[in-house]
């Protein structure tokens, strides 16, 4: 079976509207009718690696694919890219601007979230070039 | 579509008054109306008895059923339970005691005070979150039933993050009729036991108590229906007797902010308005609300003096109740330790699985592709002419094999296009739907 394919454009310029296609997977799974654990746990992994894409990339694309045995959410840029992902991985390193950090961003911890919410987290990035991230949710 | 006897509603349609115009479908918090043949009709697993409908519906269509005030002559002693917010109805009402005797007036033998079991309500709130440190916060308040039941809904995995603690309603209803039986010697189901209340959501919530196996409240009475004899008793009124108990706690319920006041933490909330109670369970639903204790969730603005029941405009309620509470003491009822069990609910609320596309997930994703790709090849104006509030709705209830894409305006224009007919396409169809040479 096809898995359920969702395509999302990020803008990097409206912060506003963060976090809307995050959303938007939220509903998509909620209709399917994944367990609230997995909903949640997508959502939140989702949420933090979107709010990194507009606050440190300037936006970017947001695949989701969705199968019974996992969903798996693929999200692309072309920002300054991580010059140390051991380094932007610990718990509390953060490079937000600060006015980022006034409205309650930048703890520092994006990644770790993603992480901690996630089966299987992948980043590859590039200075200068952009970074993509693969997080995988199992269904479980 | 779903059957309307497996859910009890009080917001009904008169088909009559109905014109089929797309008002309601587009208002409703839950998407459960739709326009088919004219008239619209209500999705009974979706309804939620918030009122929106009722609200926005330019034709008095929507209706609350609920009781007349002769149902009270079916018991042999009858007791009133008046919502806080009837206090803010009547101008120059400063005295509570003075409209609770007016109330009596109406036929009824005993007055009982929903603020007062508030009070309590508030009380056991207060212990409850000091004794439950390890349930996961927030926790959500019972109160309003319209939300109780959108979150069963629309939120299903905050269930258990609903206080297991009666809504004052019920509580009262207990507490009314032991004391009517103690005072008259009369069985239990010899006394009748009416709420007076602002709004369908409650109704329903006694037809079908999402709180206890049967609800303690025998019906409900408009307080809107009520309003004009209450007036003219009020100026007959000759001598009164003390009856009321309740403080400024209990009727602040009546409107937003005084169930999370009442709770003295700090880390409480108040919201109100259907949609922004929305997007903070949404909000709840991906943590980032932990650290707050509690949350009290009103669906109308305001709080319950915003109510479509009610007889006054909300915010000139509120100026009321905030007047009547002044000098009156903090809280007159509490819940000591060892009745702490009594507010405690019987059942706990039930998910409605309405927005689930198939029971198992390998159908509902061959629905959801279905859906995303009919999604893709519709105009996505929500203009509501096929009768469904979004396109996204349409492309739903087609998948659920409810219509088909006819449904959609612009597949006729498209076949009109192919046709004979196609120089004459844009003087058939409404202007917002003309193609534009290109």
């Amino acid at each position: 079976m096809d898995p359920v394919k969702l395509h999302y454009d990020i803008s990097g310029t409206d912060f506003t509207t963060a976090g809307e296609a995050s959303g938007k997977i939220k509903k998509t799974l909620k209709s399917l009718g994944f367990s609230p654990a997995i909903i949640r746990n997508v959502t939140i992994a989702v949420y933090e690696a979107e709010i990194n894409m507009v606050v440190h990339a300037g936006g970017g694309e947001i695949d989701a694919y969705v199968s019974p045995e996992k969903i798996e959410v693929v999200l692309v840029d072309h920002g300054p890219g991580i010059p140390d992902i051991g380094l932007a991985m610990q718990e509390g390193w953060s490079t937000a601007p600060e006015n980022v950090r006034q409205l309650g961003f930048g703890a520092g911890m994006g990644l770790p979230n993603i992480k901690k919410y996630s089966d299987d987290l992948q980043i590859e990035s590039e200075v200068g070039k952009g970074t993509t991230i693969r997080i995988t949710v199992l269904n479980k | 579509m779903a059957s309307e006897e497996h859910y009890y509603h009080s917001v009904r349609l008169d088909k009559d008054r109905c014109t089929g115009c797309i008002h309601c479908i587009q208002r409703c918090p839950t998407q459960a109306i739709r326009v088919r043949n004219g008239k619209a009709i209500i999705l009974a697993e979706r309804c939620i008895d918030c009122g929106e409908c009722i609200r926005v519906c330019p034709h008095k269509a929507k209706y609350a059923e609920r009781d007349t005030i002769d149902i009270i002559n079916q018991f042999k002693y009858k007791v009133a339970l008046p919502a806080p917010s009837l206090y803010g109805q009547i101008s120059r009402v400063r005295d509570v005691n003075l409209l609770l005797n007016a109330l009596r007036g109406l036929g009824f033998d005993d007055v009982f005070e929903v603020a007062a079991a508030a009070e309590r309500i508030s009380d056991a709130t207060k212990k409850f979150l000091k004794e439950n440190k390890e349930i996961p916060r927030p926790l959500i308040s019972s109160a309003c039933p319209a939300i109780v039941r959108l979150i069963t809904v629309c939120y299903p995995n905050l269930i258990d993050r609903i206080i297991p603690l009666h809504s004052p309603m019920e509580e009262a209803g207990r507490l009314a009729r032991l004391r009517a039986v103690e005072e008259t010697g009369l069985a239990p189901e010899e006394i009748g036991v009416f709420f007076i209340t602002p709004c369908p959501a409650k109704i329903t919530a006694i037809k079908h108590s999402q709180e206890n196996e049967r609800s303690n409240v025998d019906g409900a009475v408009a307080i809107n229906d009520i309003y004009p004899a209450l007036v003219s008793q009020l100026g007959k009124l000759e001598e009164q007797e003390d009856i009321q108990h309740a403080g400024r706690i209990g009727i602040s319920w009546g409107m937003t902010g005084g169930e999370a006041a009442g709770t003295f933490s700090e880390d409480s909330m108040a919201v109100d308005g259907i949609e922004n109670c929305m997007n903070l369970l949404g909000e709840i639903e991906d943590e980032k609300l932990s650290r707050v204790d509690f949350v009290e969730l009103n669906a109308c603005m305001g709080g319950c003096v915003g109510g479509v029941l009610t007889a006054e405009n909300p915010f000139i309620a509120k100026a009321r109740l905030n007047h009547i509470r002044k000098y009156l003491p903090n809280s007159m009822n509490s819940v000591s330790d060892g009745e702490l069990d009594e507010v405690v609910t019987e059942k706990r609320p039930e998910e409605i699985p309405a927005l689930r596309l198939a029971d198992n997930l390998q159908e509902a994703m061959e629905k959801m592709n279905r859906l995303n790709e009919l999604l893709d090849t519709f105009p996505r104006l929500d203009c509501g002419t096929c009768g469904a509030p979004s396109c996204r709705a349409l492309a739903e209830d087609i998948v659920r094999g409810y219509t088909t894409e006819q449904d959609c305006i612009f597949r006729i224009r498209d076949e009109l296009a192919g046709s004979a007919l196609k120089n004459a396409v844009n003087d058939i169809i409404p202007p917002p739907f003309r193609k534009k040479e290109e």
